[in-house]
């Protein structure tokens, strides 16, 4: 079976087609909106109009449509209008905000959650919501399904009960005080769905065996192909960051799947799609020559790192770690091999992670300081450009898997920045299972990735030398304490005070070098308005419409 | 005639038995494993509890050891039973049933465009008198070969899609969807036809019986369609036997860049998630549509060319 290099193809196709994209671009006929009115972030443009199917073209297969057990942004894009959560994050402050529950309380332990959950929700089956049904979801997501939804049962982690107070009323218990888990309400992972589904079989559920109290009910799945999705009559209860109250706007949305970035411009431009998925920098032009627009918006999360293993020479020593810290031009990266859609990282969160802190001034580059660093740790400049030590090359490898399309031009950028200053980076790319391998046994130098979550706990799990343990570092009283004590704060100022530590900290010691923060990037038509991004950079269509042309 | 279509039978059955083990033995020997890669991409790179990871493994079967698993999986296929898919929970025969009309429909158009197109070049650059035409002409298979599928894909997309809103971009519904996806499929295809029935071609403008046939006095073009062609045909049916599973192999790249369902994008979706049953699943359906068509070209033989039964009759 042969299995096609998709990144290189796509590289290949852009390099090939770029002038003829640009012509279509400019030939293909261009929607009546103008540029300012196809800004669908402005609600002000014109008055909605209900009704319509919106055609949106999905960059990758989604692996399922249950909400619980996805995880991927695509399939997000698809399983997040089927399903409500207890609460919502508004996207701008990433405060919490009331969805199926209209109020909760939290106990001064941070051990117990009391919801008070709103009295009209029902599903499209037409089964209430009650405190029973977020009970069934709680005991599955924690007992049959937890295996299959690991995200939400990490979420979920020291779950004792959900006790039922009264129909309206559940309260969740915890053996230890969990912080993060009130923002873990308002994830897709925490989706609330009807009681049948919550005990139907997982594999089902994935193909499509879901009822949610969701704006969109699904119509069909088809693995690898797409889903169509259909609006949901009698939705009264849209989160209150919603951008309004009551049913969605569209009839119906299809979701195909189109891997070829090239052909989902394409499309876009010639009408054959309203909305398409992971626009590329070399697709924009084509989106915006046919009278669309770009949305993009920032993940939140850990921003693309490069994670040391701190076990292994050279990266051992701190001060070669803060020298490639300091020789890499995030700046550069970006505007170089990126687009305006990306921002170099500012701290290992990205800037829409809740508790971020700028620490640009930690990472400005500069390469003498570099030159410095390494020259202090005794590493003198070689014949052939590459610093030594004891008659061994300063060089680590990084291992990453191309599941972002930017990455080895990243990487690539970034091995040219670093050998300007004597050091030598070899770039290895992986298979998703054999990154996998890697992480358990620590056959690595540094680690690529990054992780999307609105909640600063994401640091803990990345950090901490409790779980992975992706800097293979012992543990310590300063960092491991710190990444602790933020899931036992329930004041949100007195967390993020402890969340900057651990930023600062994070950086200090050198645990991870960040690189640039990962941004979704959205392709809609002129005459399409209202899609937006929630709190975790994925896509709501609940406020979403199409002009109609009539 | 009976020893030989058994003995043919049993050819066949024991390659679907090889590609089935060596399949299995490449996937067991990659590292991690499938419900590794599955949580990985469901938890979105954050840390997963390794309990509930085995307790997955144990739900597959994968904590057994290799020569059971080999023994589970090839009882359960034998049976007809092709599994669940680990990534997506689907029922791996029904994934493969619904691929499998979307690819033969694909592939069937695209073969027939590869032979019309492949035999009239061939035909036409070895009957024409113009040593500049032949030339042009047998110059086009090279260039067809060497030009990668998705470019040709892309192109044609780009220009009857794209710019001349002739065809859909996208999808299976209706005909009109299947045109560019079995041009761009066919043209790699036509293109080694015509080379290998060009070649046939020459050489039997070459041989005795036709400058016999010629000097009766028939004309150049009933040489070249009763006599030239049906000589040359016959590396041009193996060939087509081997084509199938070209055909199979470009369906990945074409089903891709069309966004088309079937064969192809299943089998490529289930290698980069490392889904062993459907893997095997697709592997024991493609060998078995490329064992059949073999079986069926090598049984048309003896139709086509008496001599070939002779041989085999007397040497065996």
């Amino acid at each position: 079976m042969t299995r096609i290099p998709r990144a290189r193809t796509r590289v290949l196709a852009a390099a090939v087609l770029a002038p003829a994209l640009l012509l279509a671009g400019c030939a293909a006929g261009a929607p009546s909106a103008t540029q300012g009115e196809s800004t669908a972030a402005s609600p002000a443009s014109a008055d909605p109009t209900p009704g319509g199917t919106l055609r949106f073209a999905l960059g990758a297969s989604p692996s399922g449509v249950d909400p619980q057990q996805v995880g991927s942004n695509v399939s997000i894009y698809v399983a997040r209008q089927l399903a409500d959560s207890l609460t919502d994050q508004d996207p701008e402050t990433g405060e919490i905000v009331p969805w199926l529950a209209e109020s909760w309380e939290v106990g001064d332990d941070l051990t117990q959650f009391t919801f008070h959950l709103r009295d009209d929700v029902t599903f499209s089956d037409g089964s209430p919501l009650t405190a029973t049904t977020v009970k069934a979801n709680l005991d599955a997501l924690t007992g049959e399904l937890g295996a299959s939804a690991p995200l939400a049962t990490s979420y979920l982690s020291g779950y004792v009960e959900t006790r039922v107070d009264d129909e309206d009323t559940v309260t969740v218990v915890f053996d230890a005080p969990n912080a993060q888990f009130l923002q873990a309400t308002s994830t897709v992972s925490l989706a609330i769905l009807s009681d049948d589904t919550a005990t139907a079989d997982p594999a089902a559920r994935l193909q499509g065996e879901v009822v949610g109290s969701g704006p969109f009910v699904l119509e069909s799945y088809t693995q690898d192909q797409g889903a169509v999705i259909t609006r949901r009559d009698g939705y009264a209860w849209a989160s209150a960051a919603a951008g309004h109250e009551g049913e969605a706007y569209l009839e119906r949305i299809e979701f195909t799947v189109v891997p070829e970035s090239g052909v989902r411009a394409g499309g876009l431009a010639s009408d054959q799609f309203d909305a398409v998925g992971d626009v590329l920098p070399q697709d924009v032009p084509q989106v915006e020559g046919a009278g669309g627009s770009v949305l993009t918006r920032t993940n939140p999360g850990v921003v693309f790192v490069l994670q040391p293993n701190v076990t292994v020479a050279p990266l051992d020593d701190p001060a070669v770690r803060r020298a490639v810290t300091v020789a890499i031009d995030r700046q550069e990266l970006v505007d170089t091999v990126l687009s305006d859609a990306f921002k170099p990282a500012t701290s290992v969160l990205a800037s829409t992670t809740p508790g971020y802190v700028d620490l640009s001034d930690e990472l400005a580059t500069d390469a003498d300081e570099a030159a410095r660093l390494l020259d202090g740790a005794g590493w003198a400049q070689g014949a052939d450009g590459i610093r030594t030590k004891d008659g061994q090359p300063l060089s680590f490898d990084v291992i990453y898997a191309p599941l972002f399309t930017g990455s080895q031009a990243v990487l690539e950028l970034a091995q040219q920045q670093l050998r300007a200053v004597g050091v030598d980076l070899r770039i290895v790319q992986q298979t998703p299972a054999e990154q996998q391998a890697a992480v358990a046994t620590g056959a690595y130098d540094t680690y690529y990735y990054n992780v999307t979550r609105a909640d600063a706990d994401i640091l803990r799990t990345q950090f901490s030398t409790k779980f992975r343990n992706i800097n293979k570092r012992p543990a310590d009283d300063v960092i491991d304490p710190l990444l602790d004590e933020q899931l036992t704060i329930a004041d949100p100022a007195a967390r993020a005070d402890v969340v900057a530590q651990i930023q600062e900290k994070v950086l200090e010691e050198t645990l991870a070098i960040p690189l640039f923060e990962l941004a979704q990037s959205i392709g809609v038509a002129g005459a399409v308005h209202g899609v937006t991004f929630d709190a975790s950079s994925r896509l709501l269509f609940h406020d979403a419409w199409v002009e109609q042309t009539s | 005639m009976t020893s030989y279509v058994l003995r043919r039978v049993a050819g066949a059955a024991a390659v679907l038995l090889a590609a089935f083990t060596v399949s299995f033995v490449v996937l067991y020997l990659l590292p991690s494993d499938p419900v590794s890669i599955m949580l990985d991409g469901s938890a979105g790179g954050t840390y997963v509890d390794p309990a509930q990871a085995e307790a997955l493994r144990a739900r597959y079967g994968f904590d057994q050891g290799p020569v059971q698993q080999y023994l589970t999986l090839l009882g359960r296929t034998l049976t007809g039973d092709l599994g669940t898919s680990v990534a997506s929970g689907a029922d791996v025969t029904t994934l493969v049933a619904q691929a499998l009309p979307q690819t033969a429909a694909l592939a069937g158009l695209a073969l027939v465009l590869a032979v019309v197109l492949g035999a009239g070049l061939a035909t036409f650059a070895t009957w024409t008198r113009s040593a500049r035409v032949r030339g042009f002409l047998l110059a086009l298979p090279p260039l067809g070969v060497a030009v990668p599928t998705f470019w040709v894909g892309l192109v044609l997309l780009q220009v009857f899609s794209f710019r001349v809103p002739l065809f859909p971009a996208v999808g299976n519904q209706g005909v009109a969807s299947l045109v560019l996806p079995a041009v761009t499929l066919a043209v790699p295809l036509s293109a080694t036809v015509a080379q290998v029935l060009a070649q046939g071609m020459r050489e039997a403008w070459r041989a005795p019986y036709v400058e016999t046939a010629l000097a009766k006095g028939a004309s150049r073009t009933r040489v070249q369609l009763r006599h030239v062609t049906r000589n040359a045909v016959l590396p041009t049916l193996t060939l087509l036997g081997v084509l199938v599973g070209n055909l199979l192999a470009g369906a990945v790249v074409v089903e891709t860049v069309f966004s088309r369902q079937g064969f192809g994008r299943l089998a490529q979706a289930a290698v980069t998630t490392q889904d062993i049953p459907v893997v095997l699943g697709l592997v024991v359906v493609a060998a078995l549509v490329f064992v059949v068509v073999n079986l069926l070209v090598d049984l048309a033989y003896p139709l086509l060319d008496p001599r070939i039964v002779t041989a085999h009759g007397g040497t065996r």
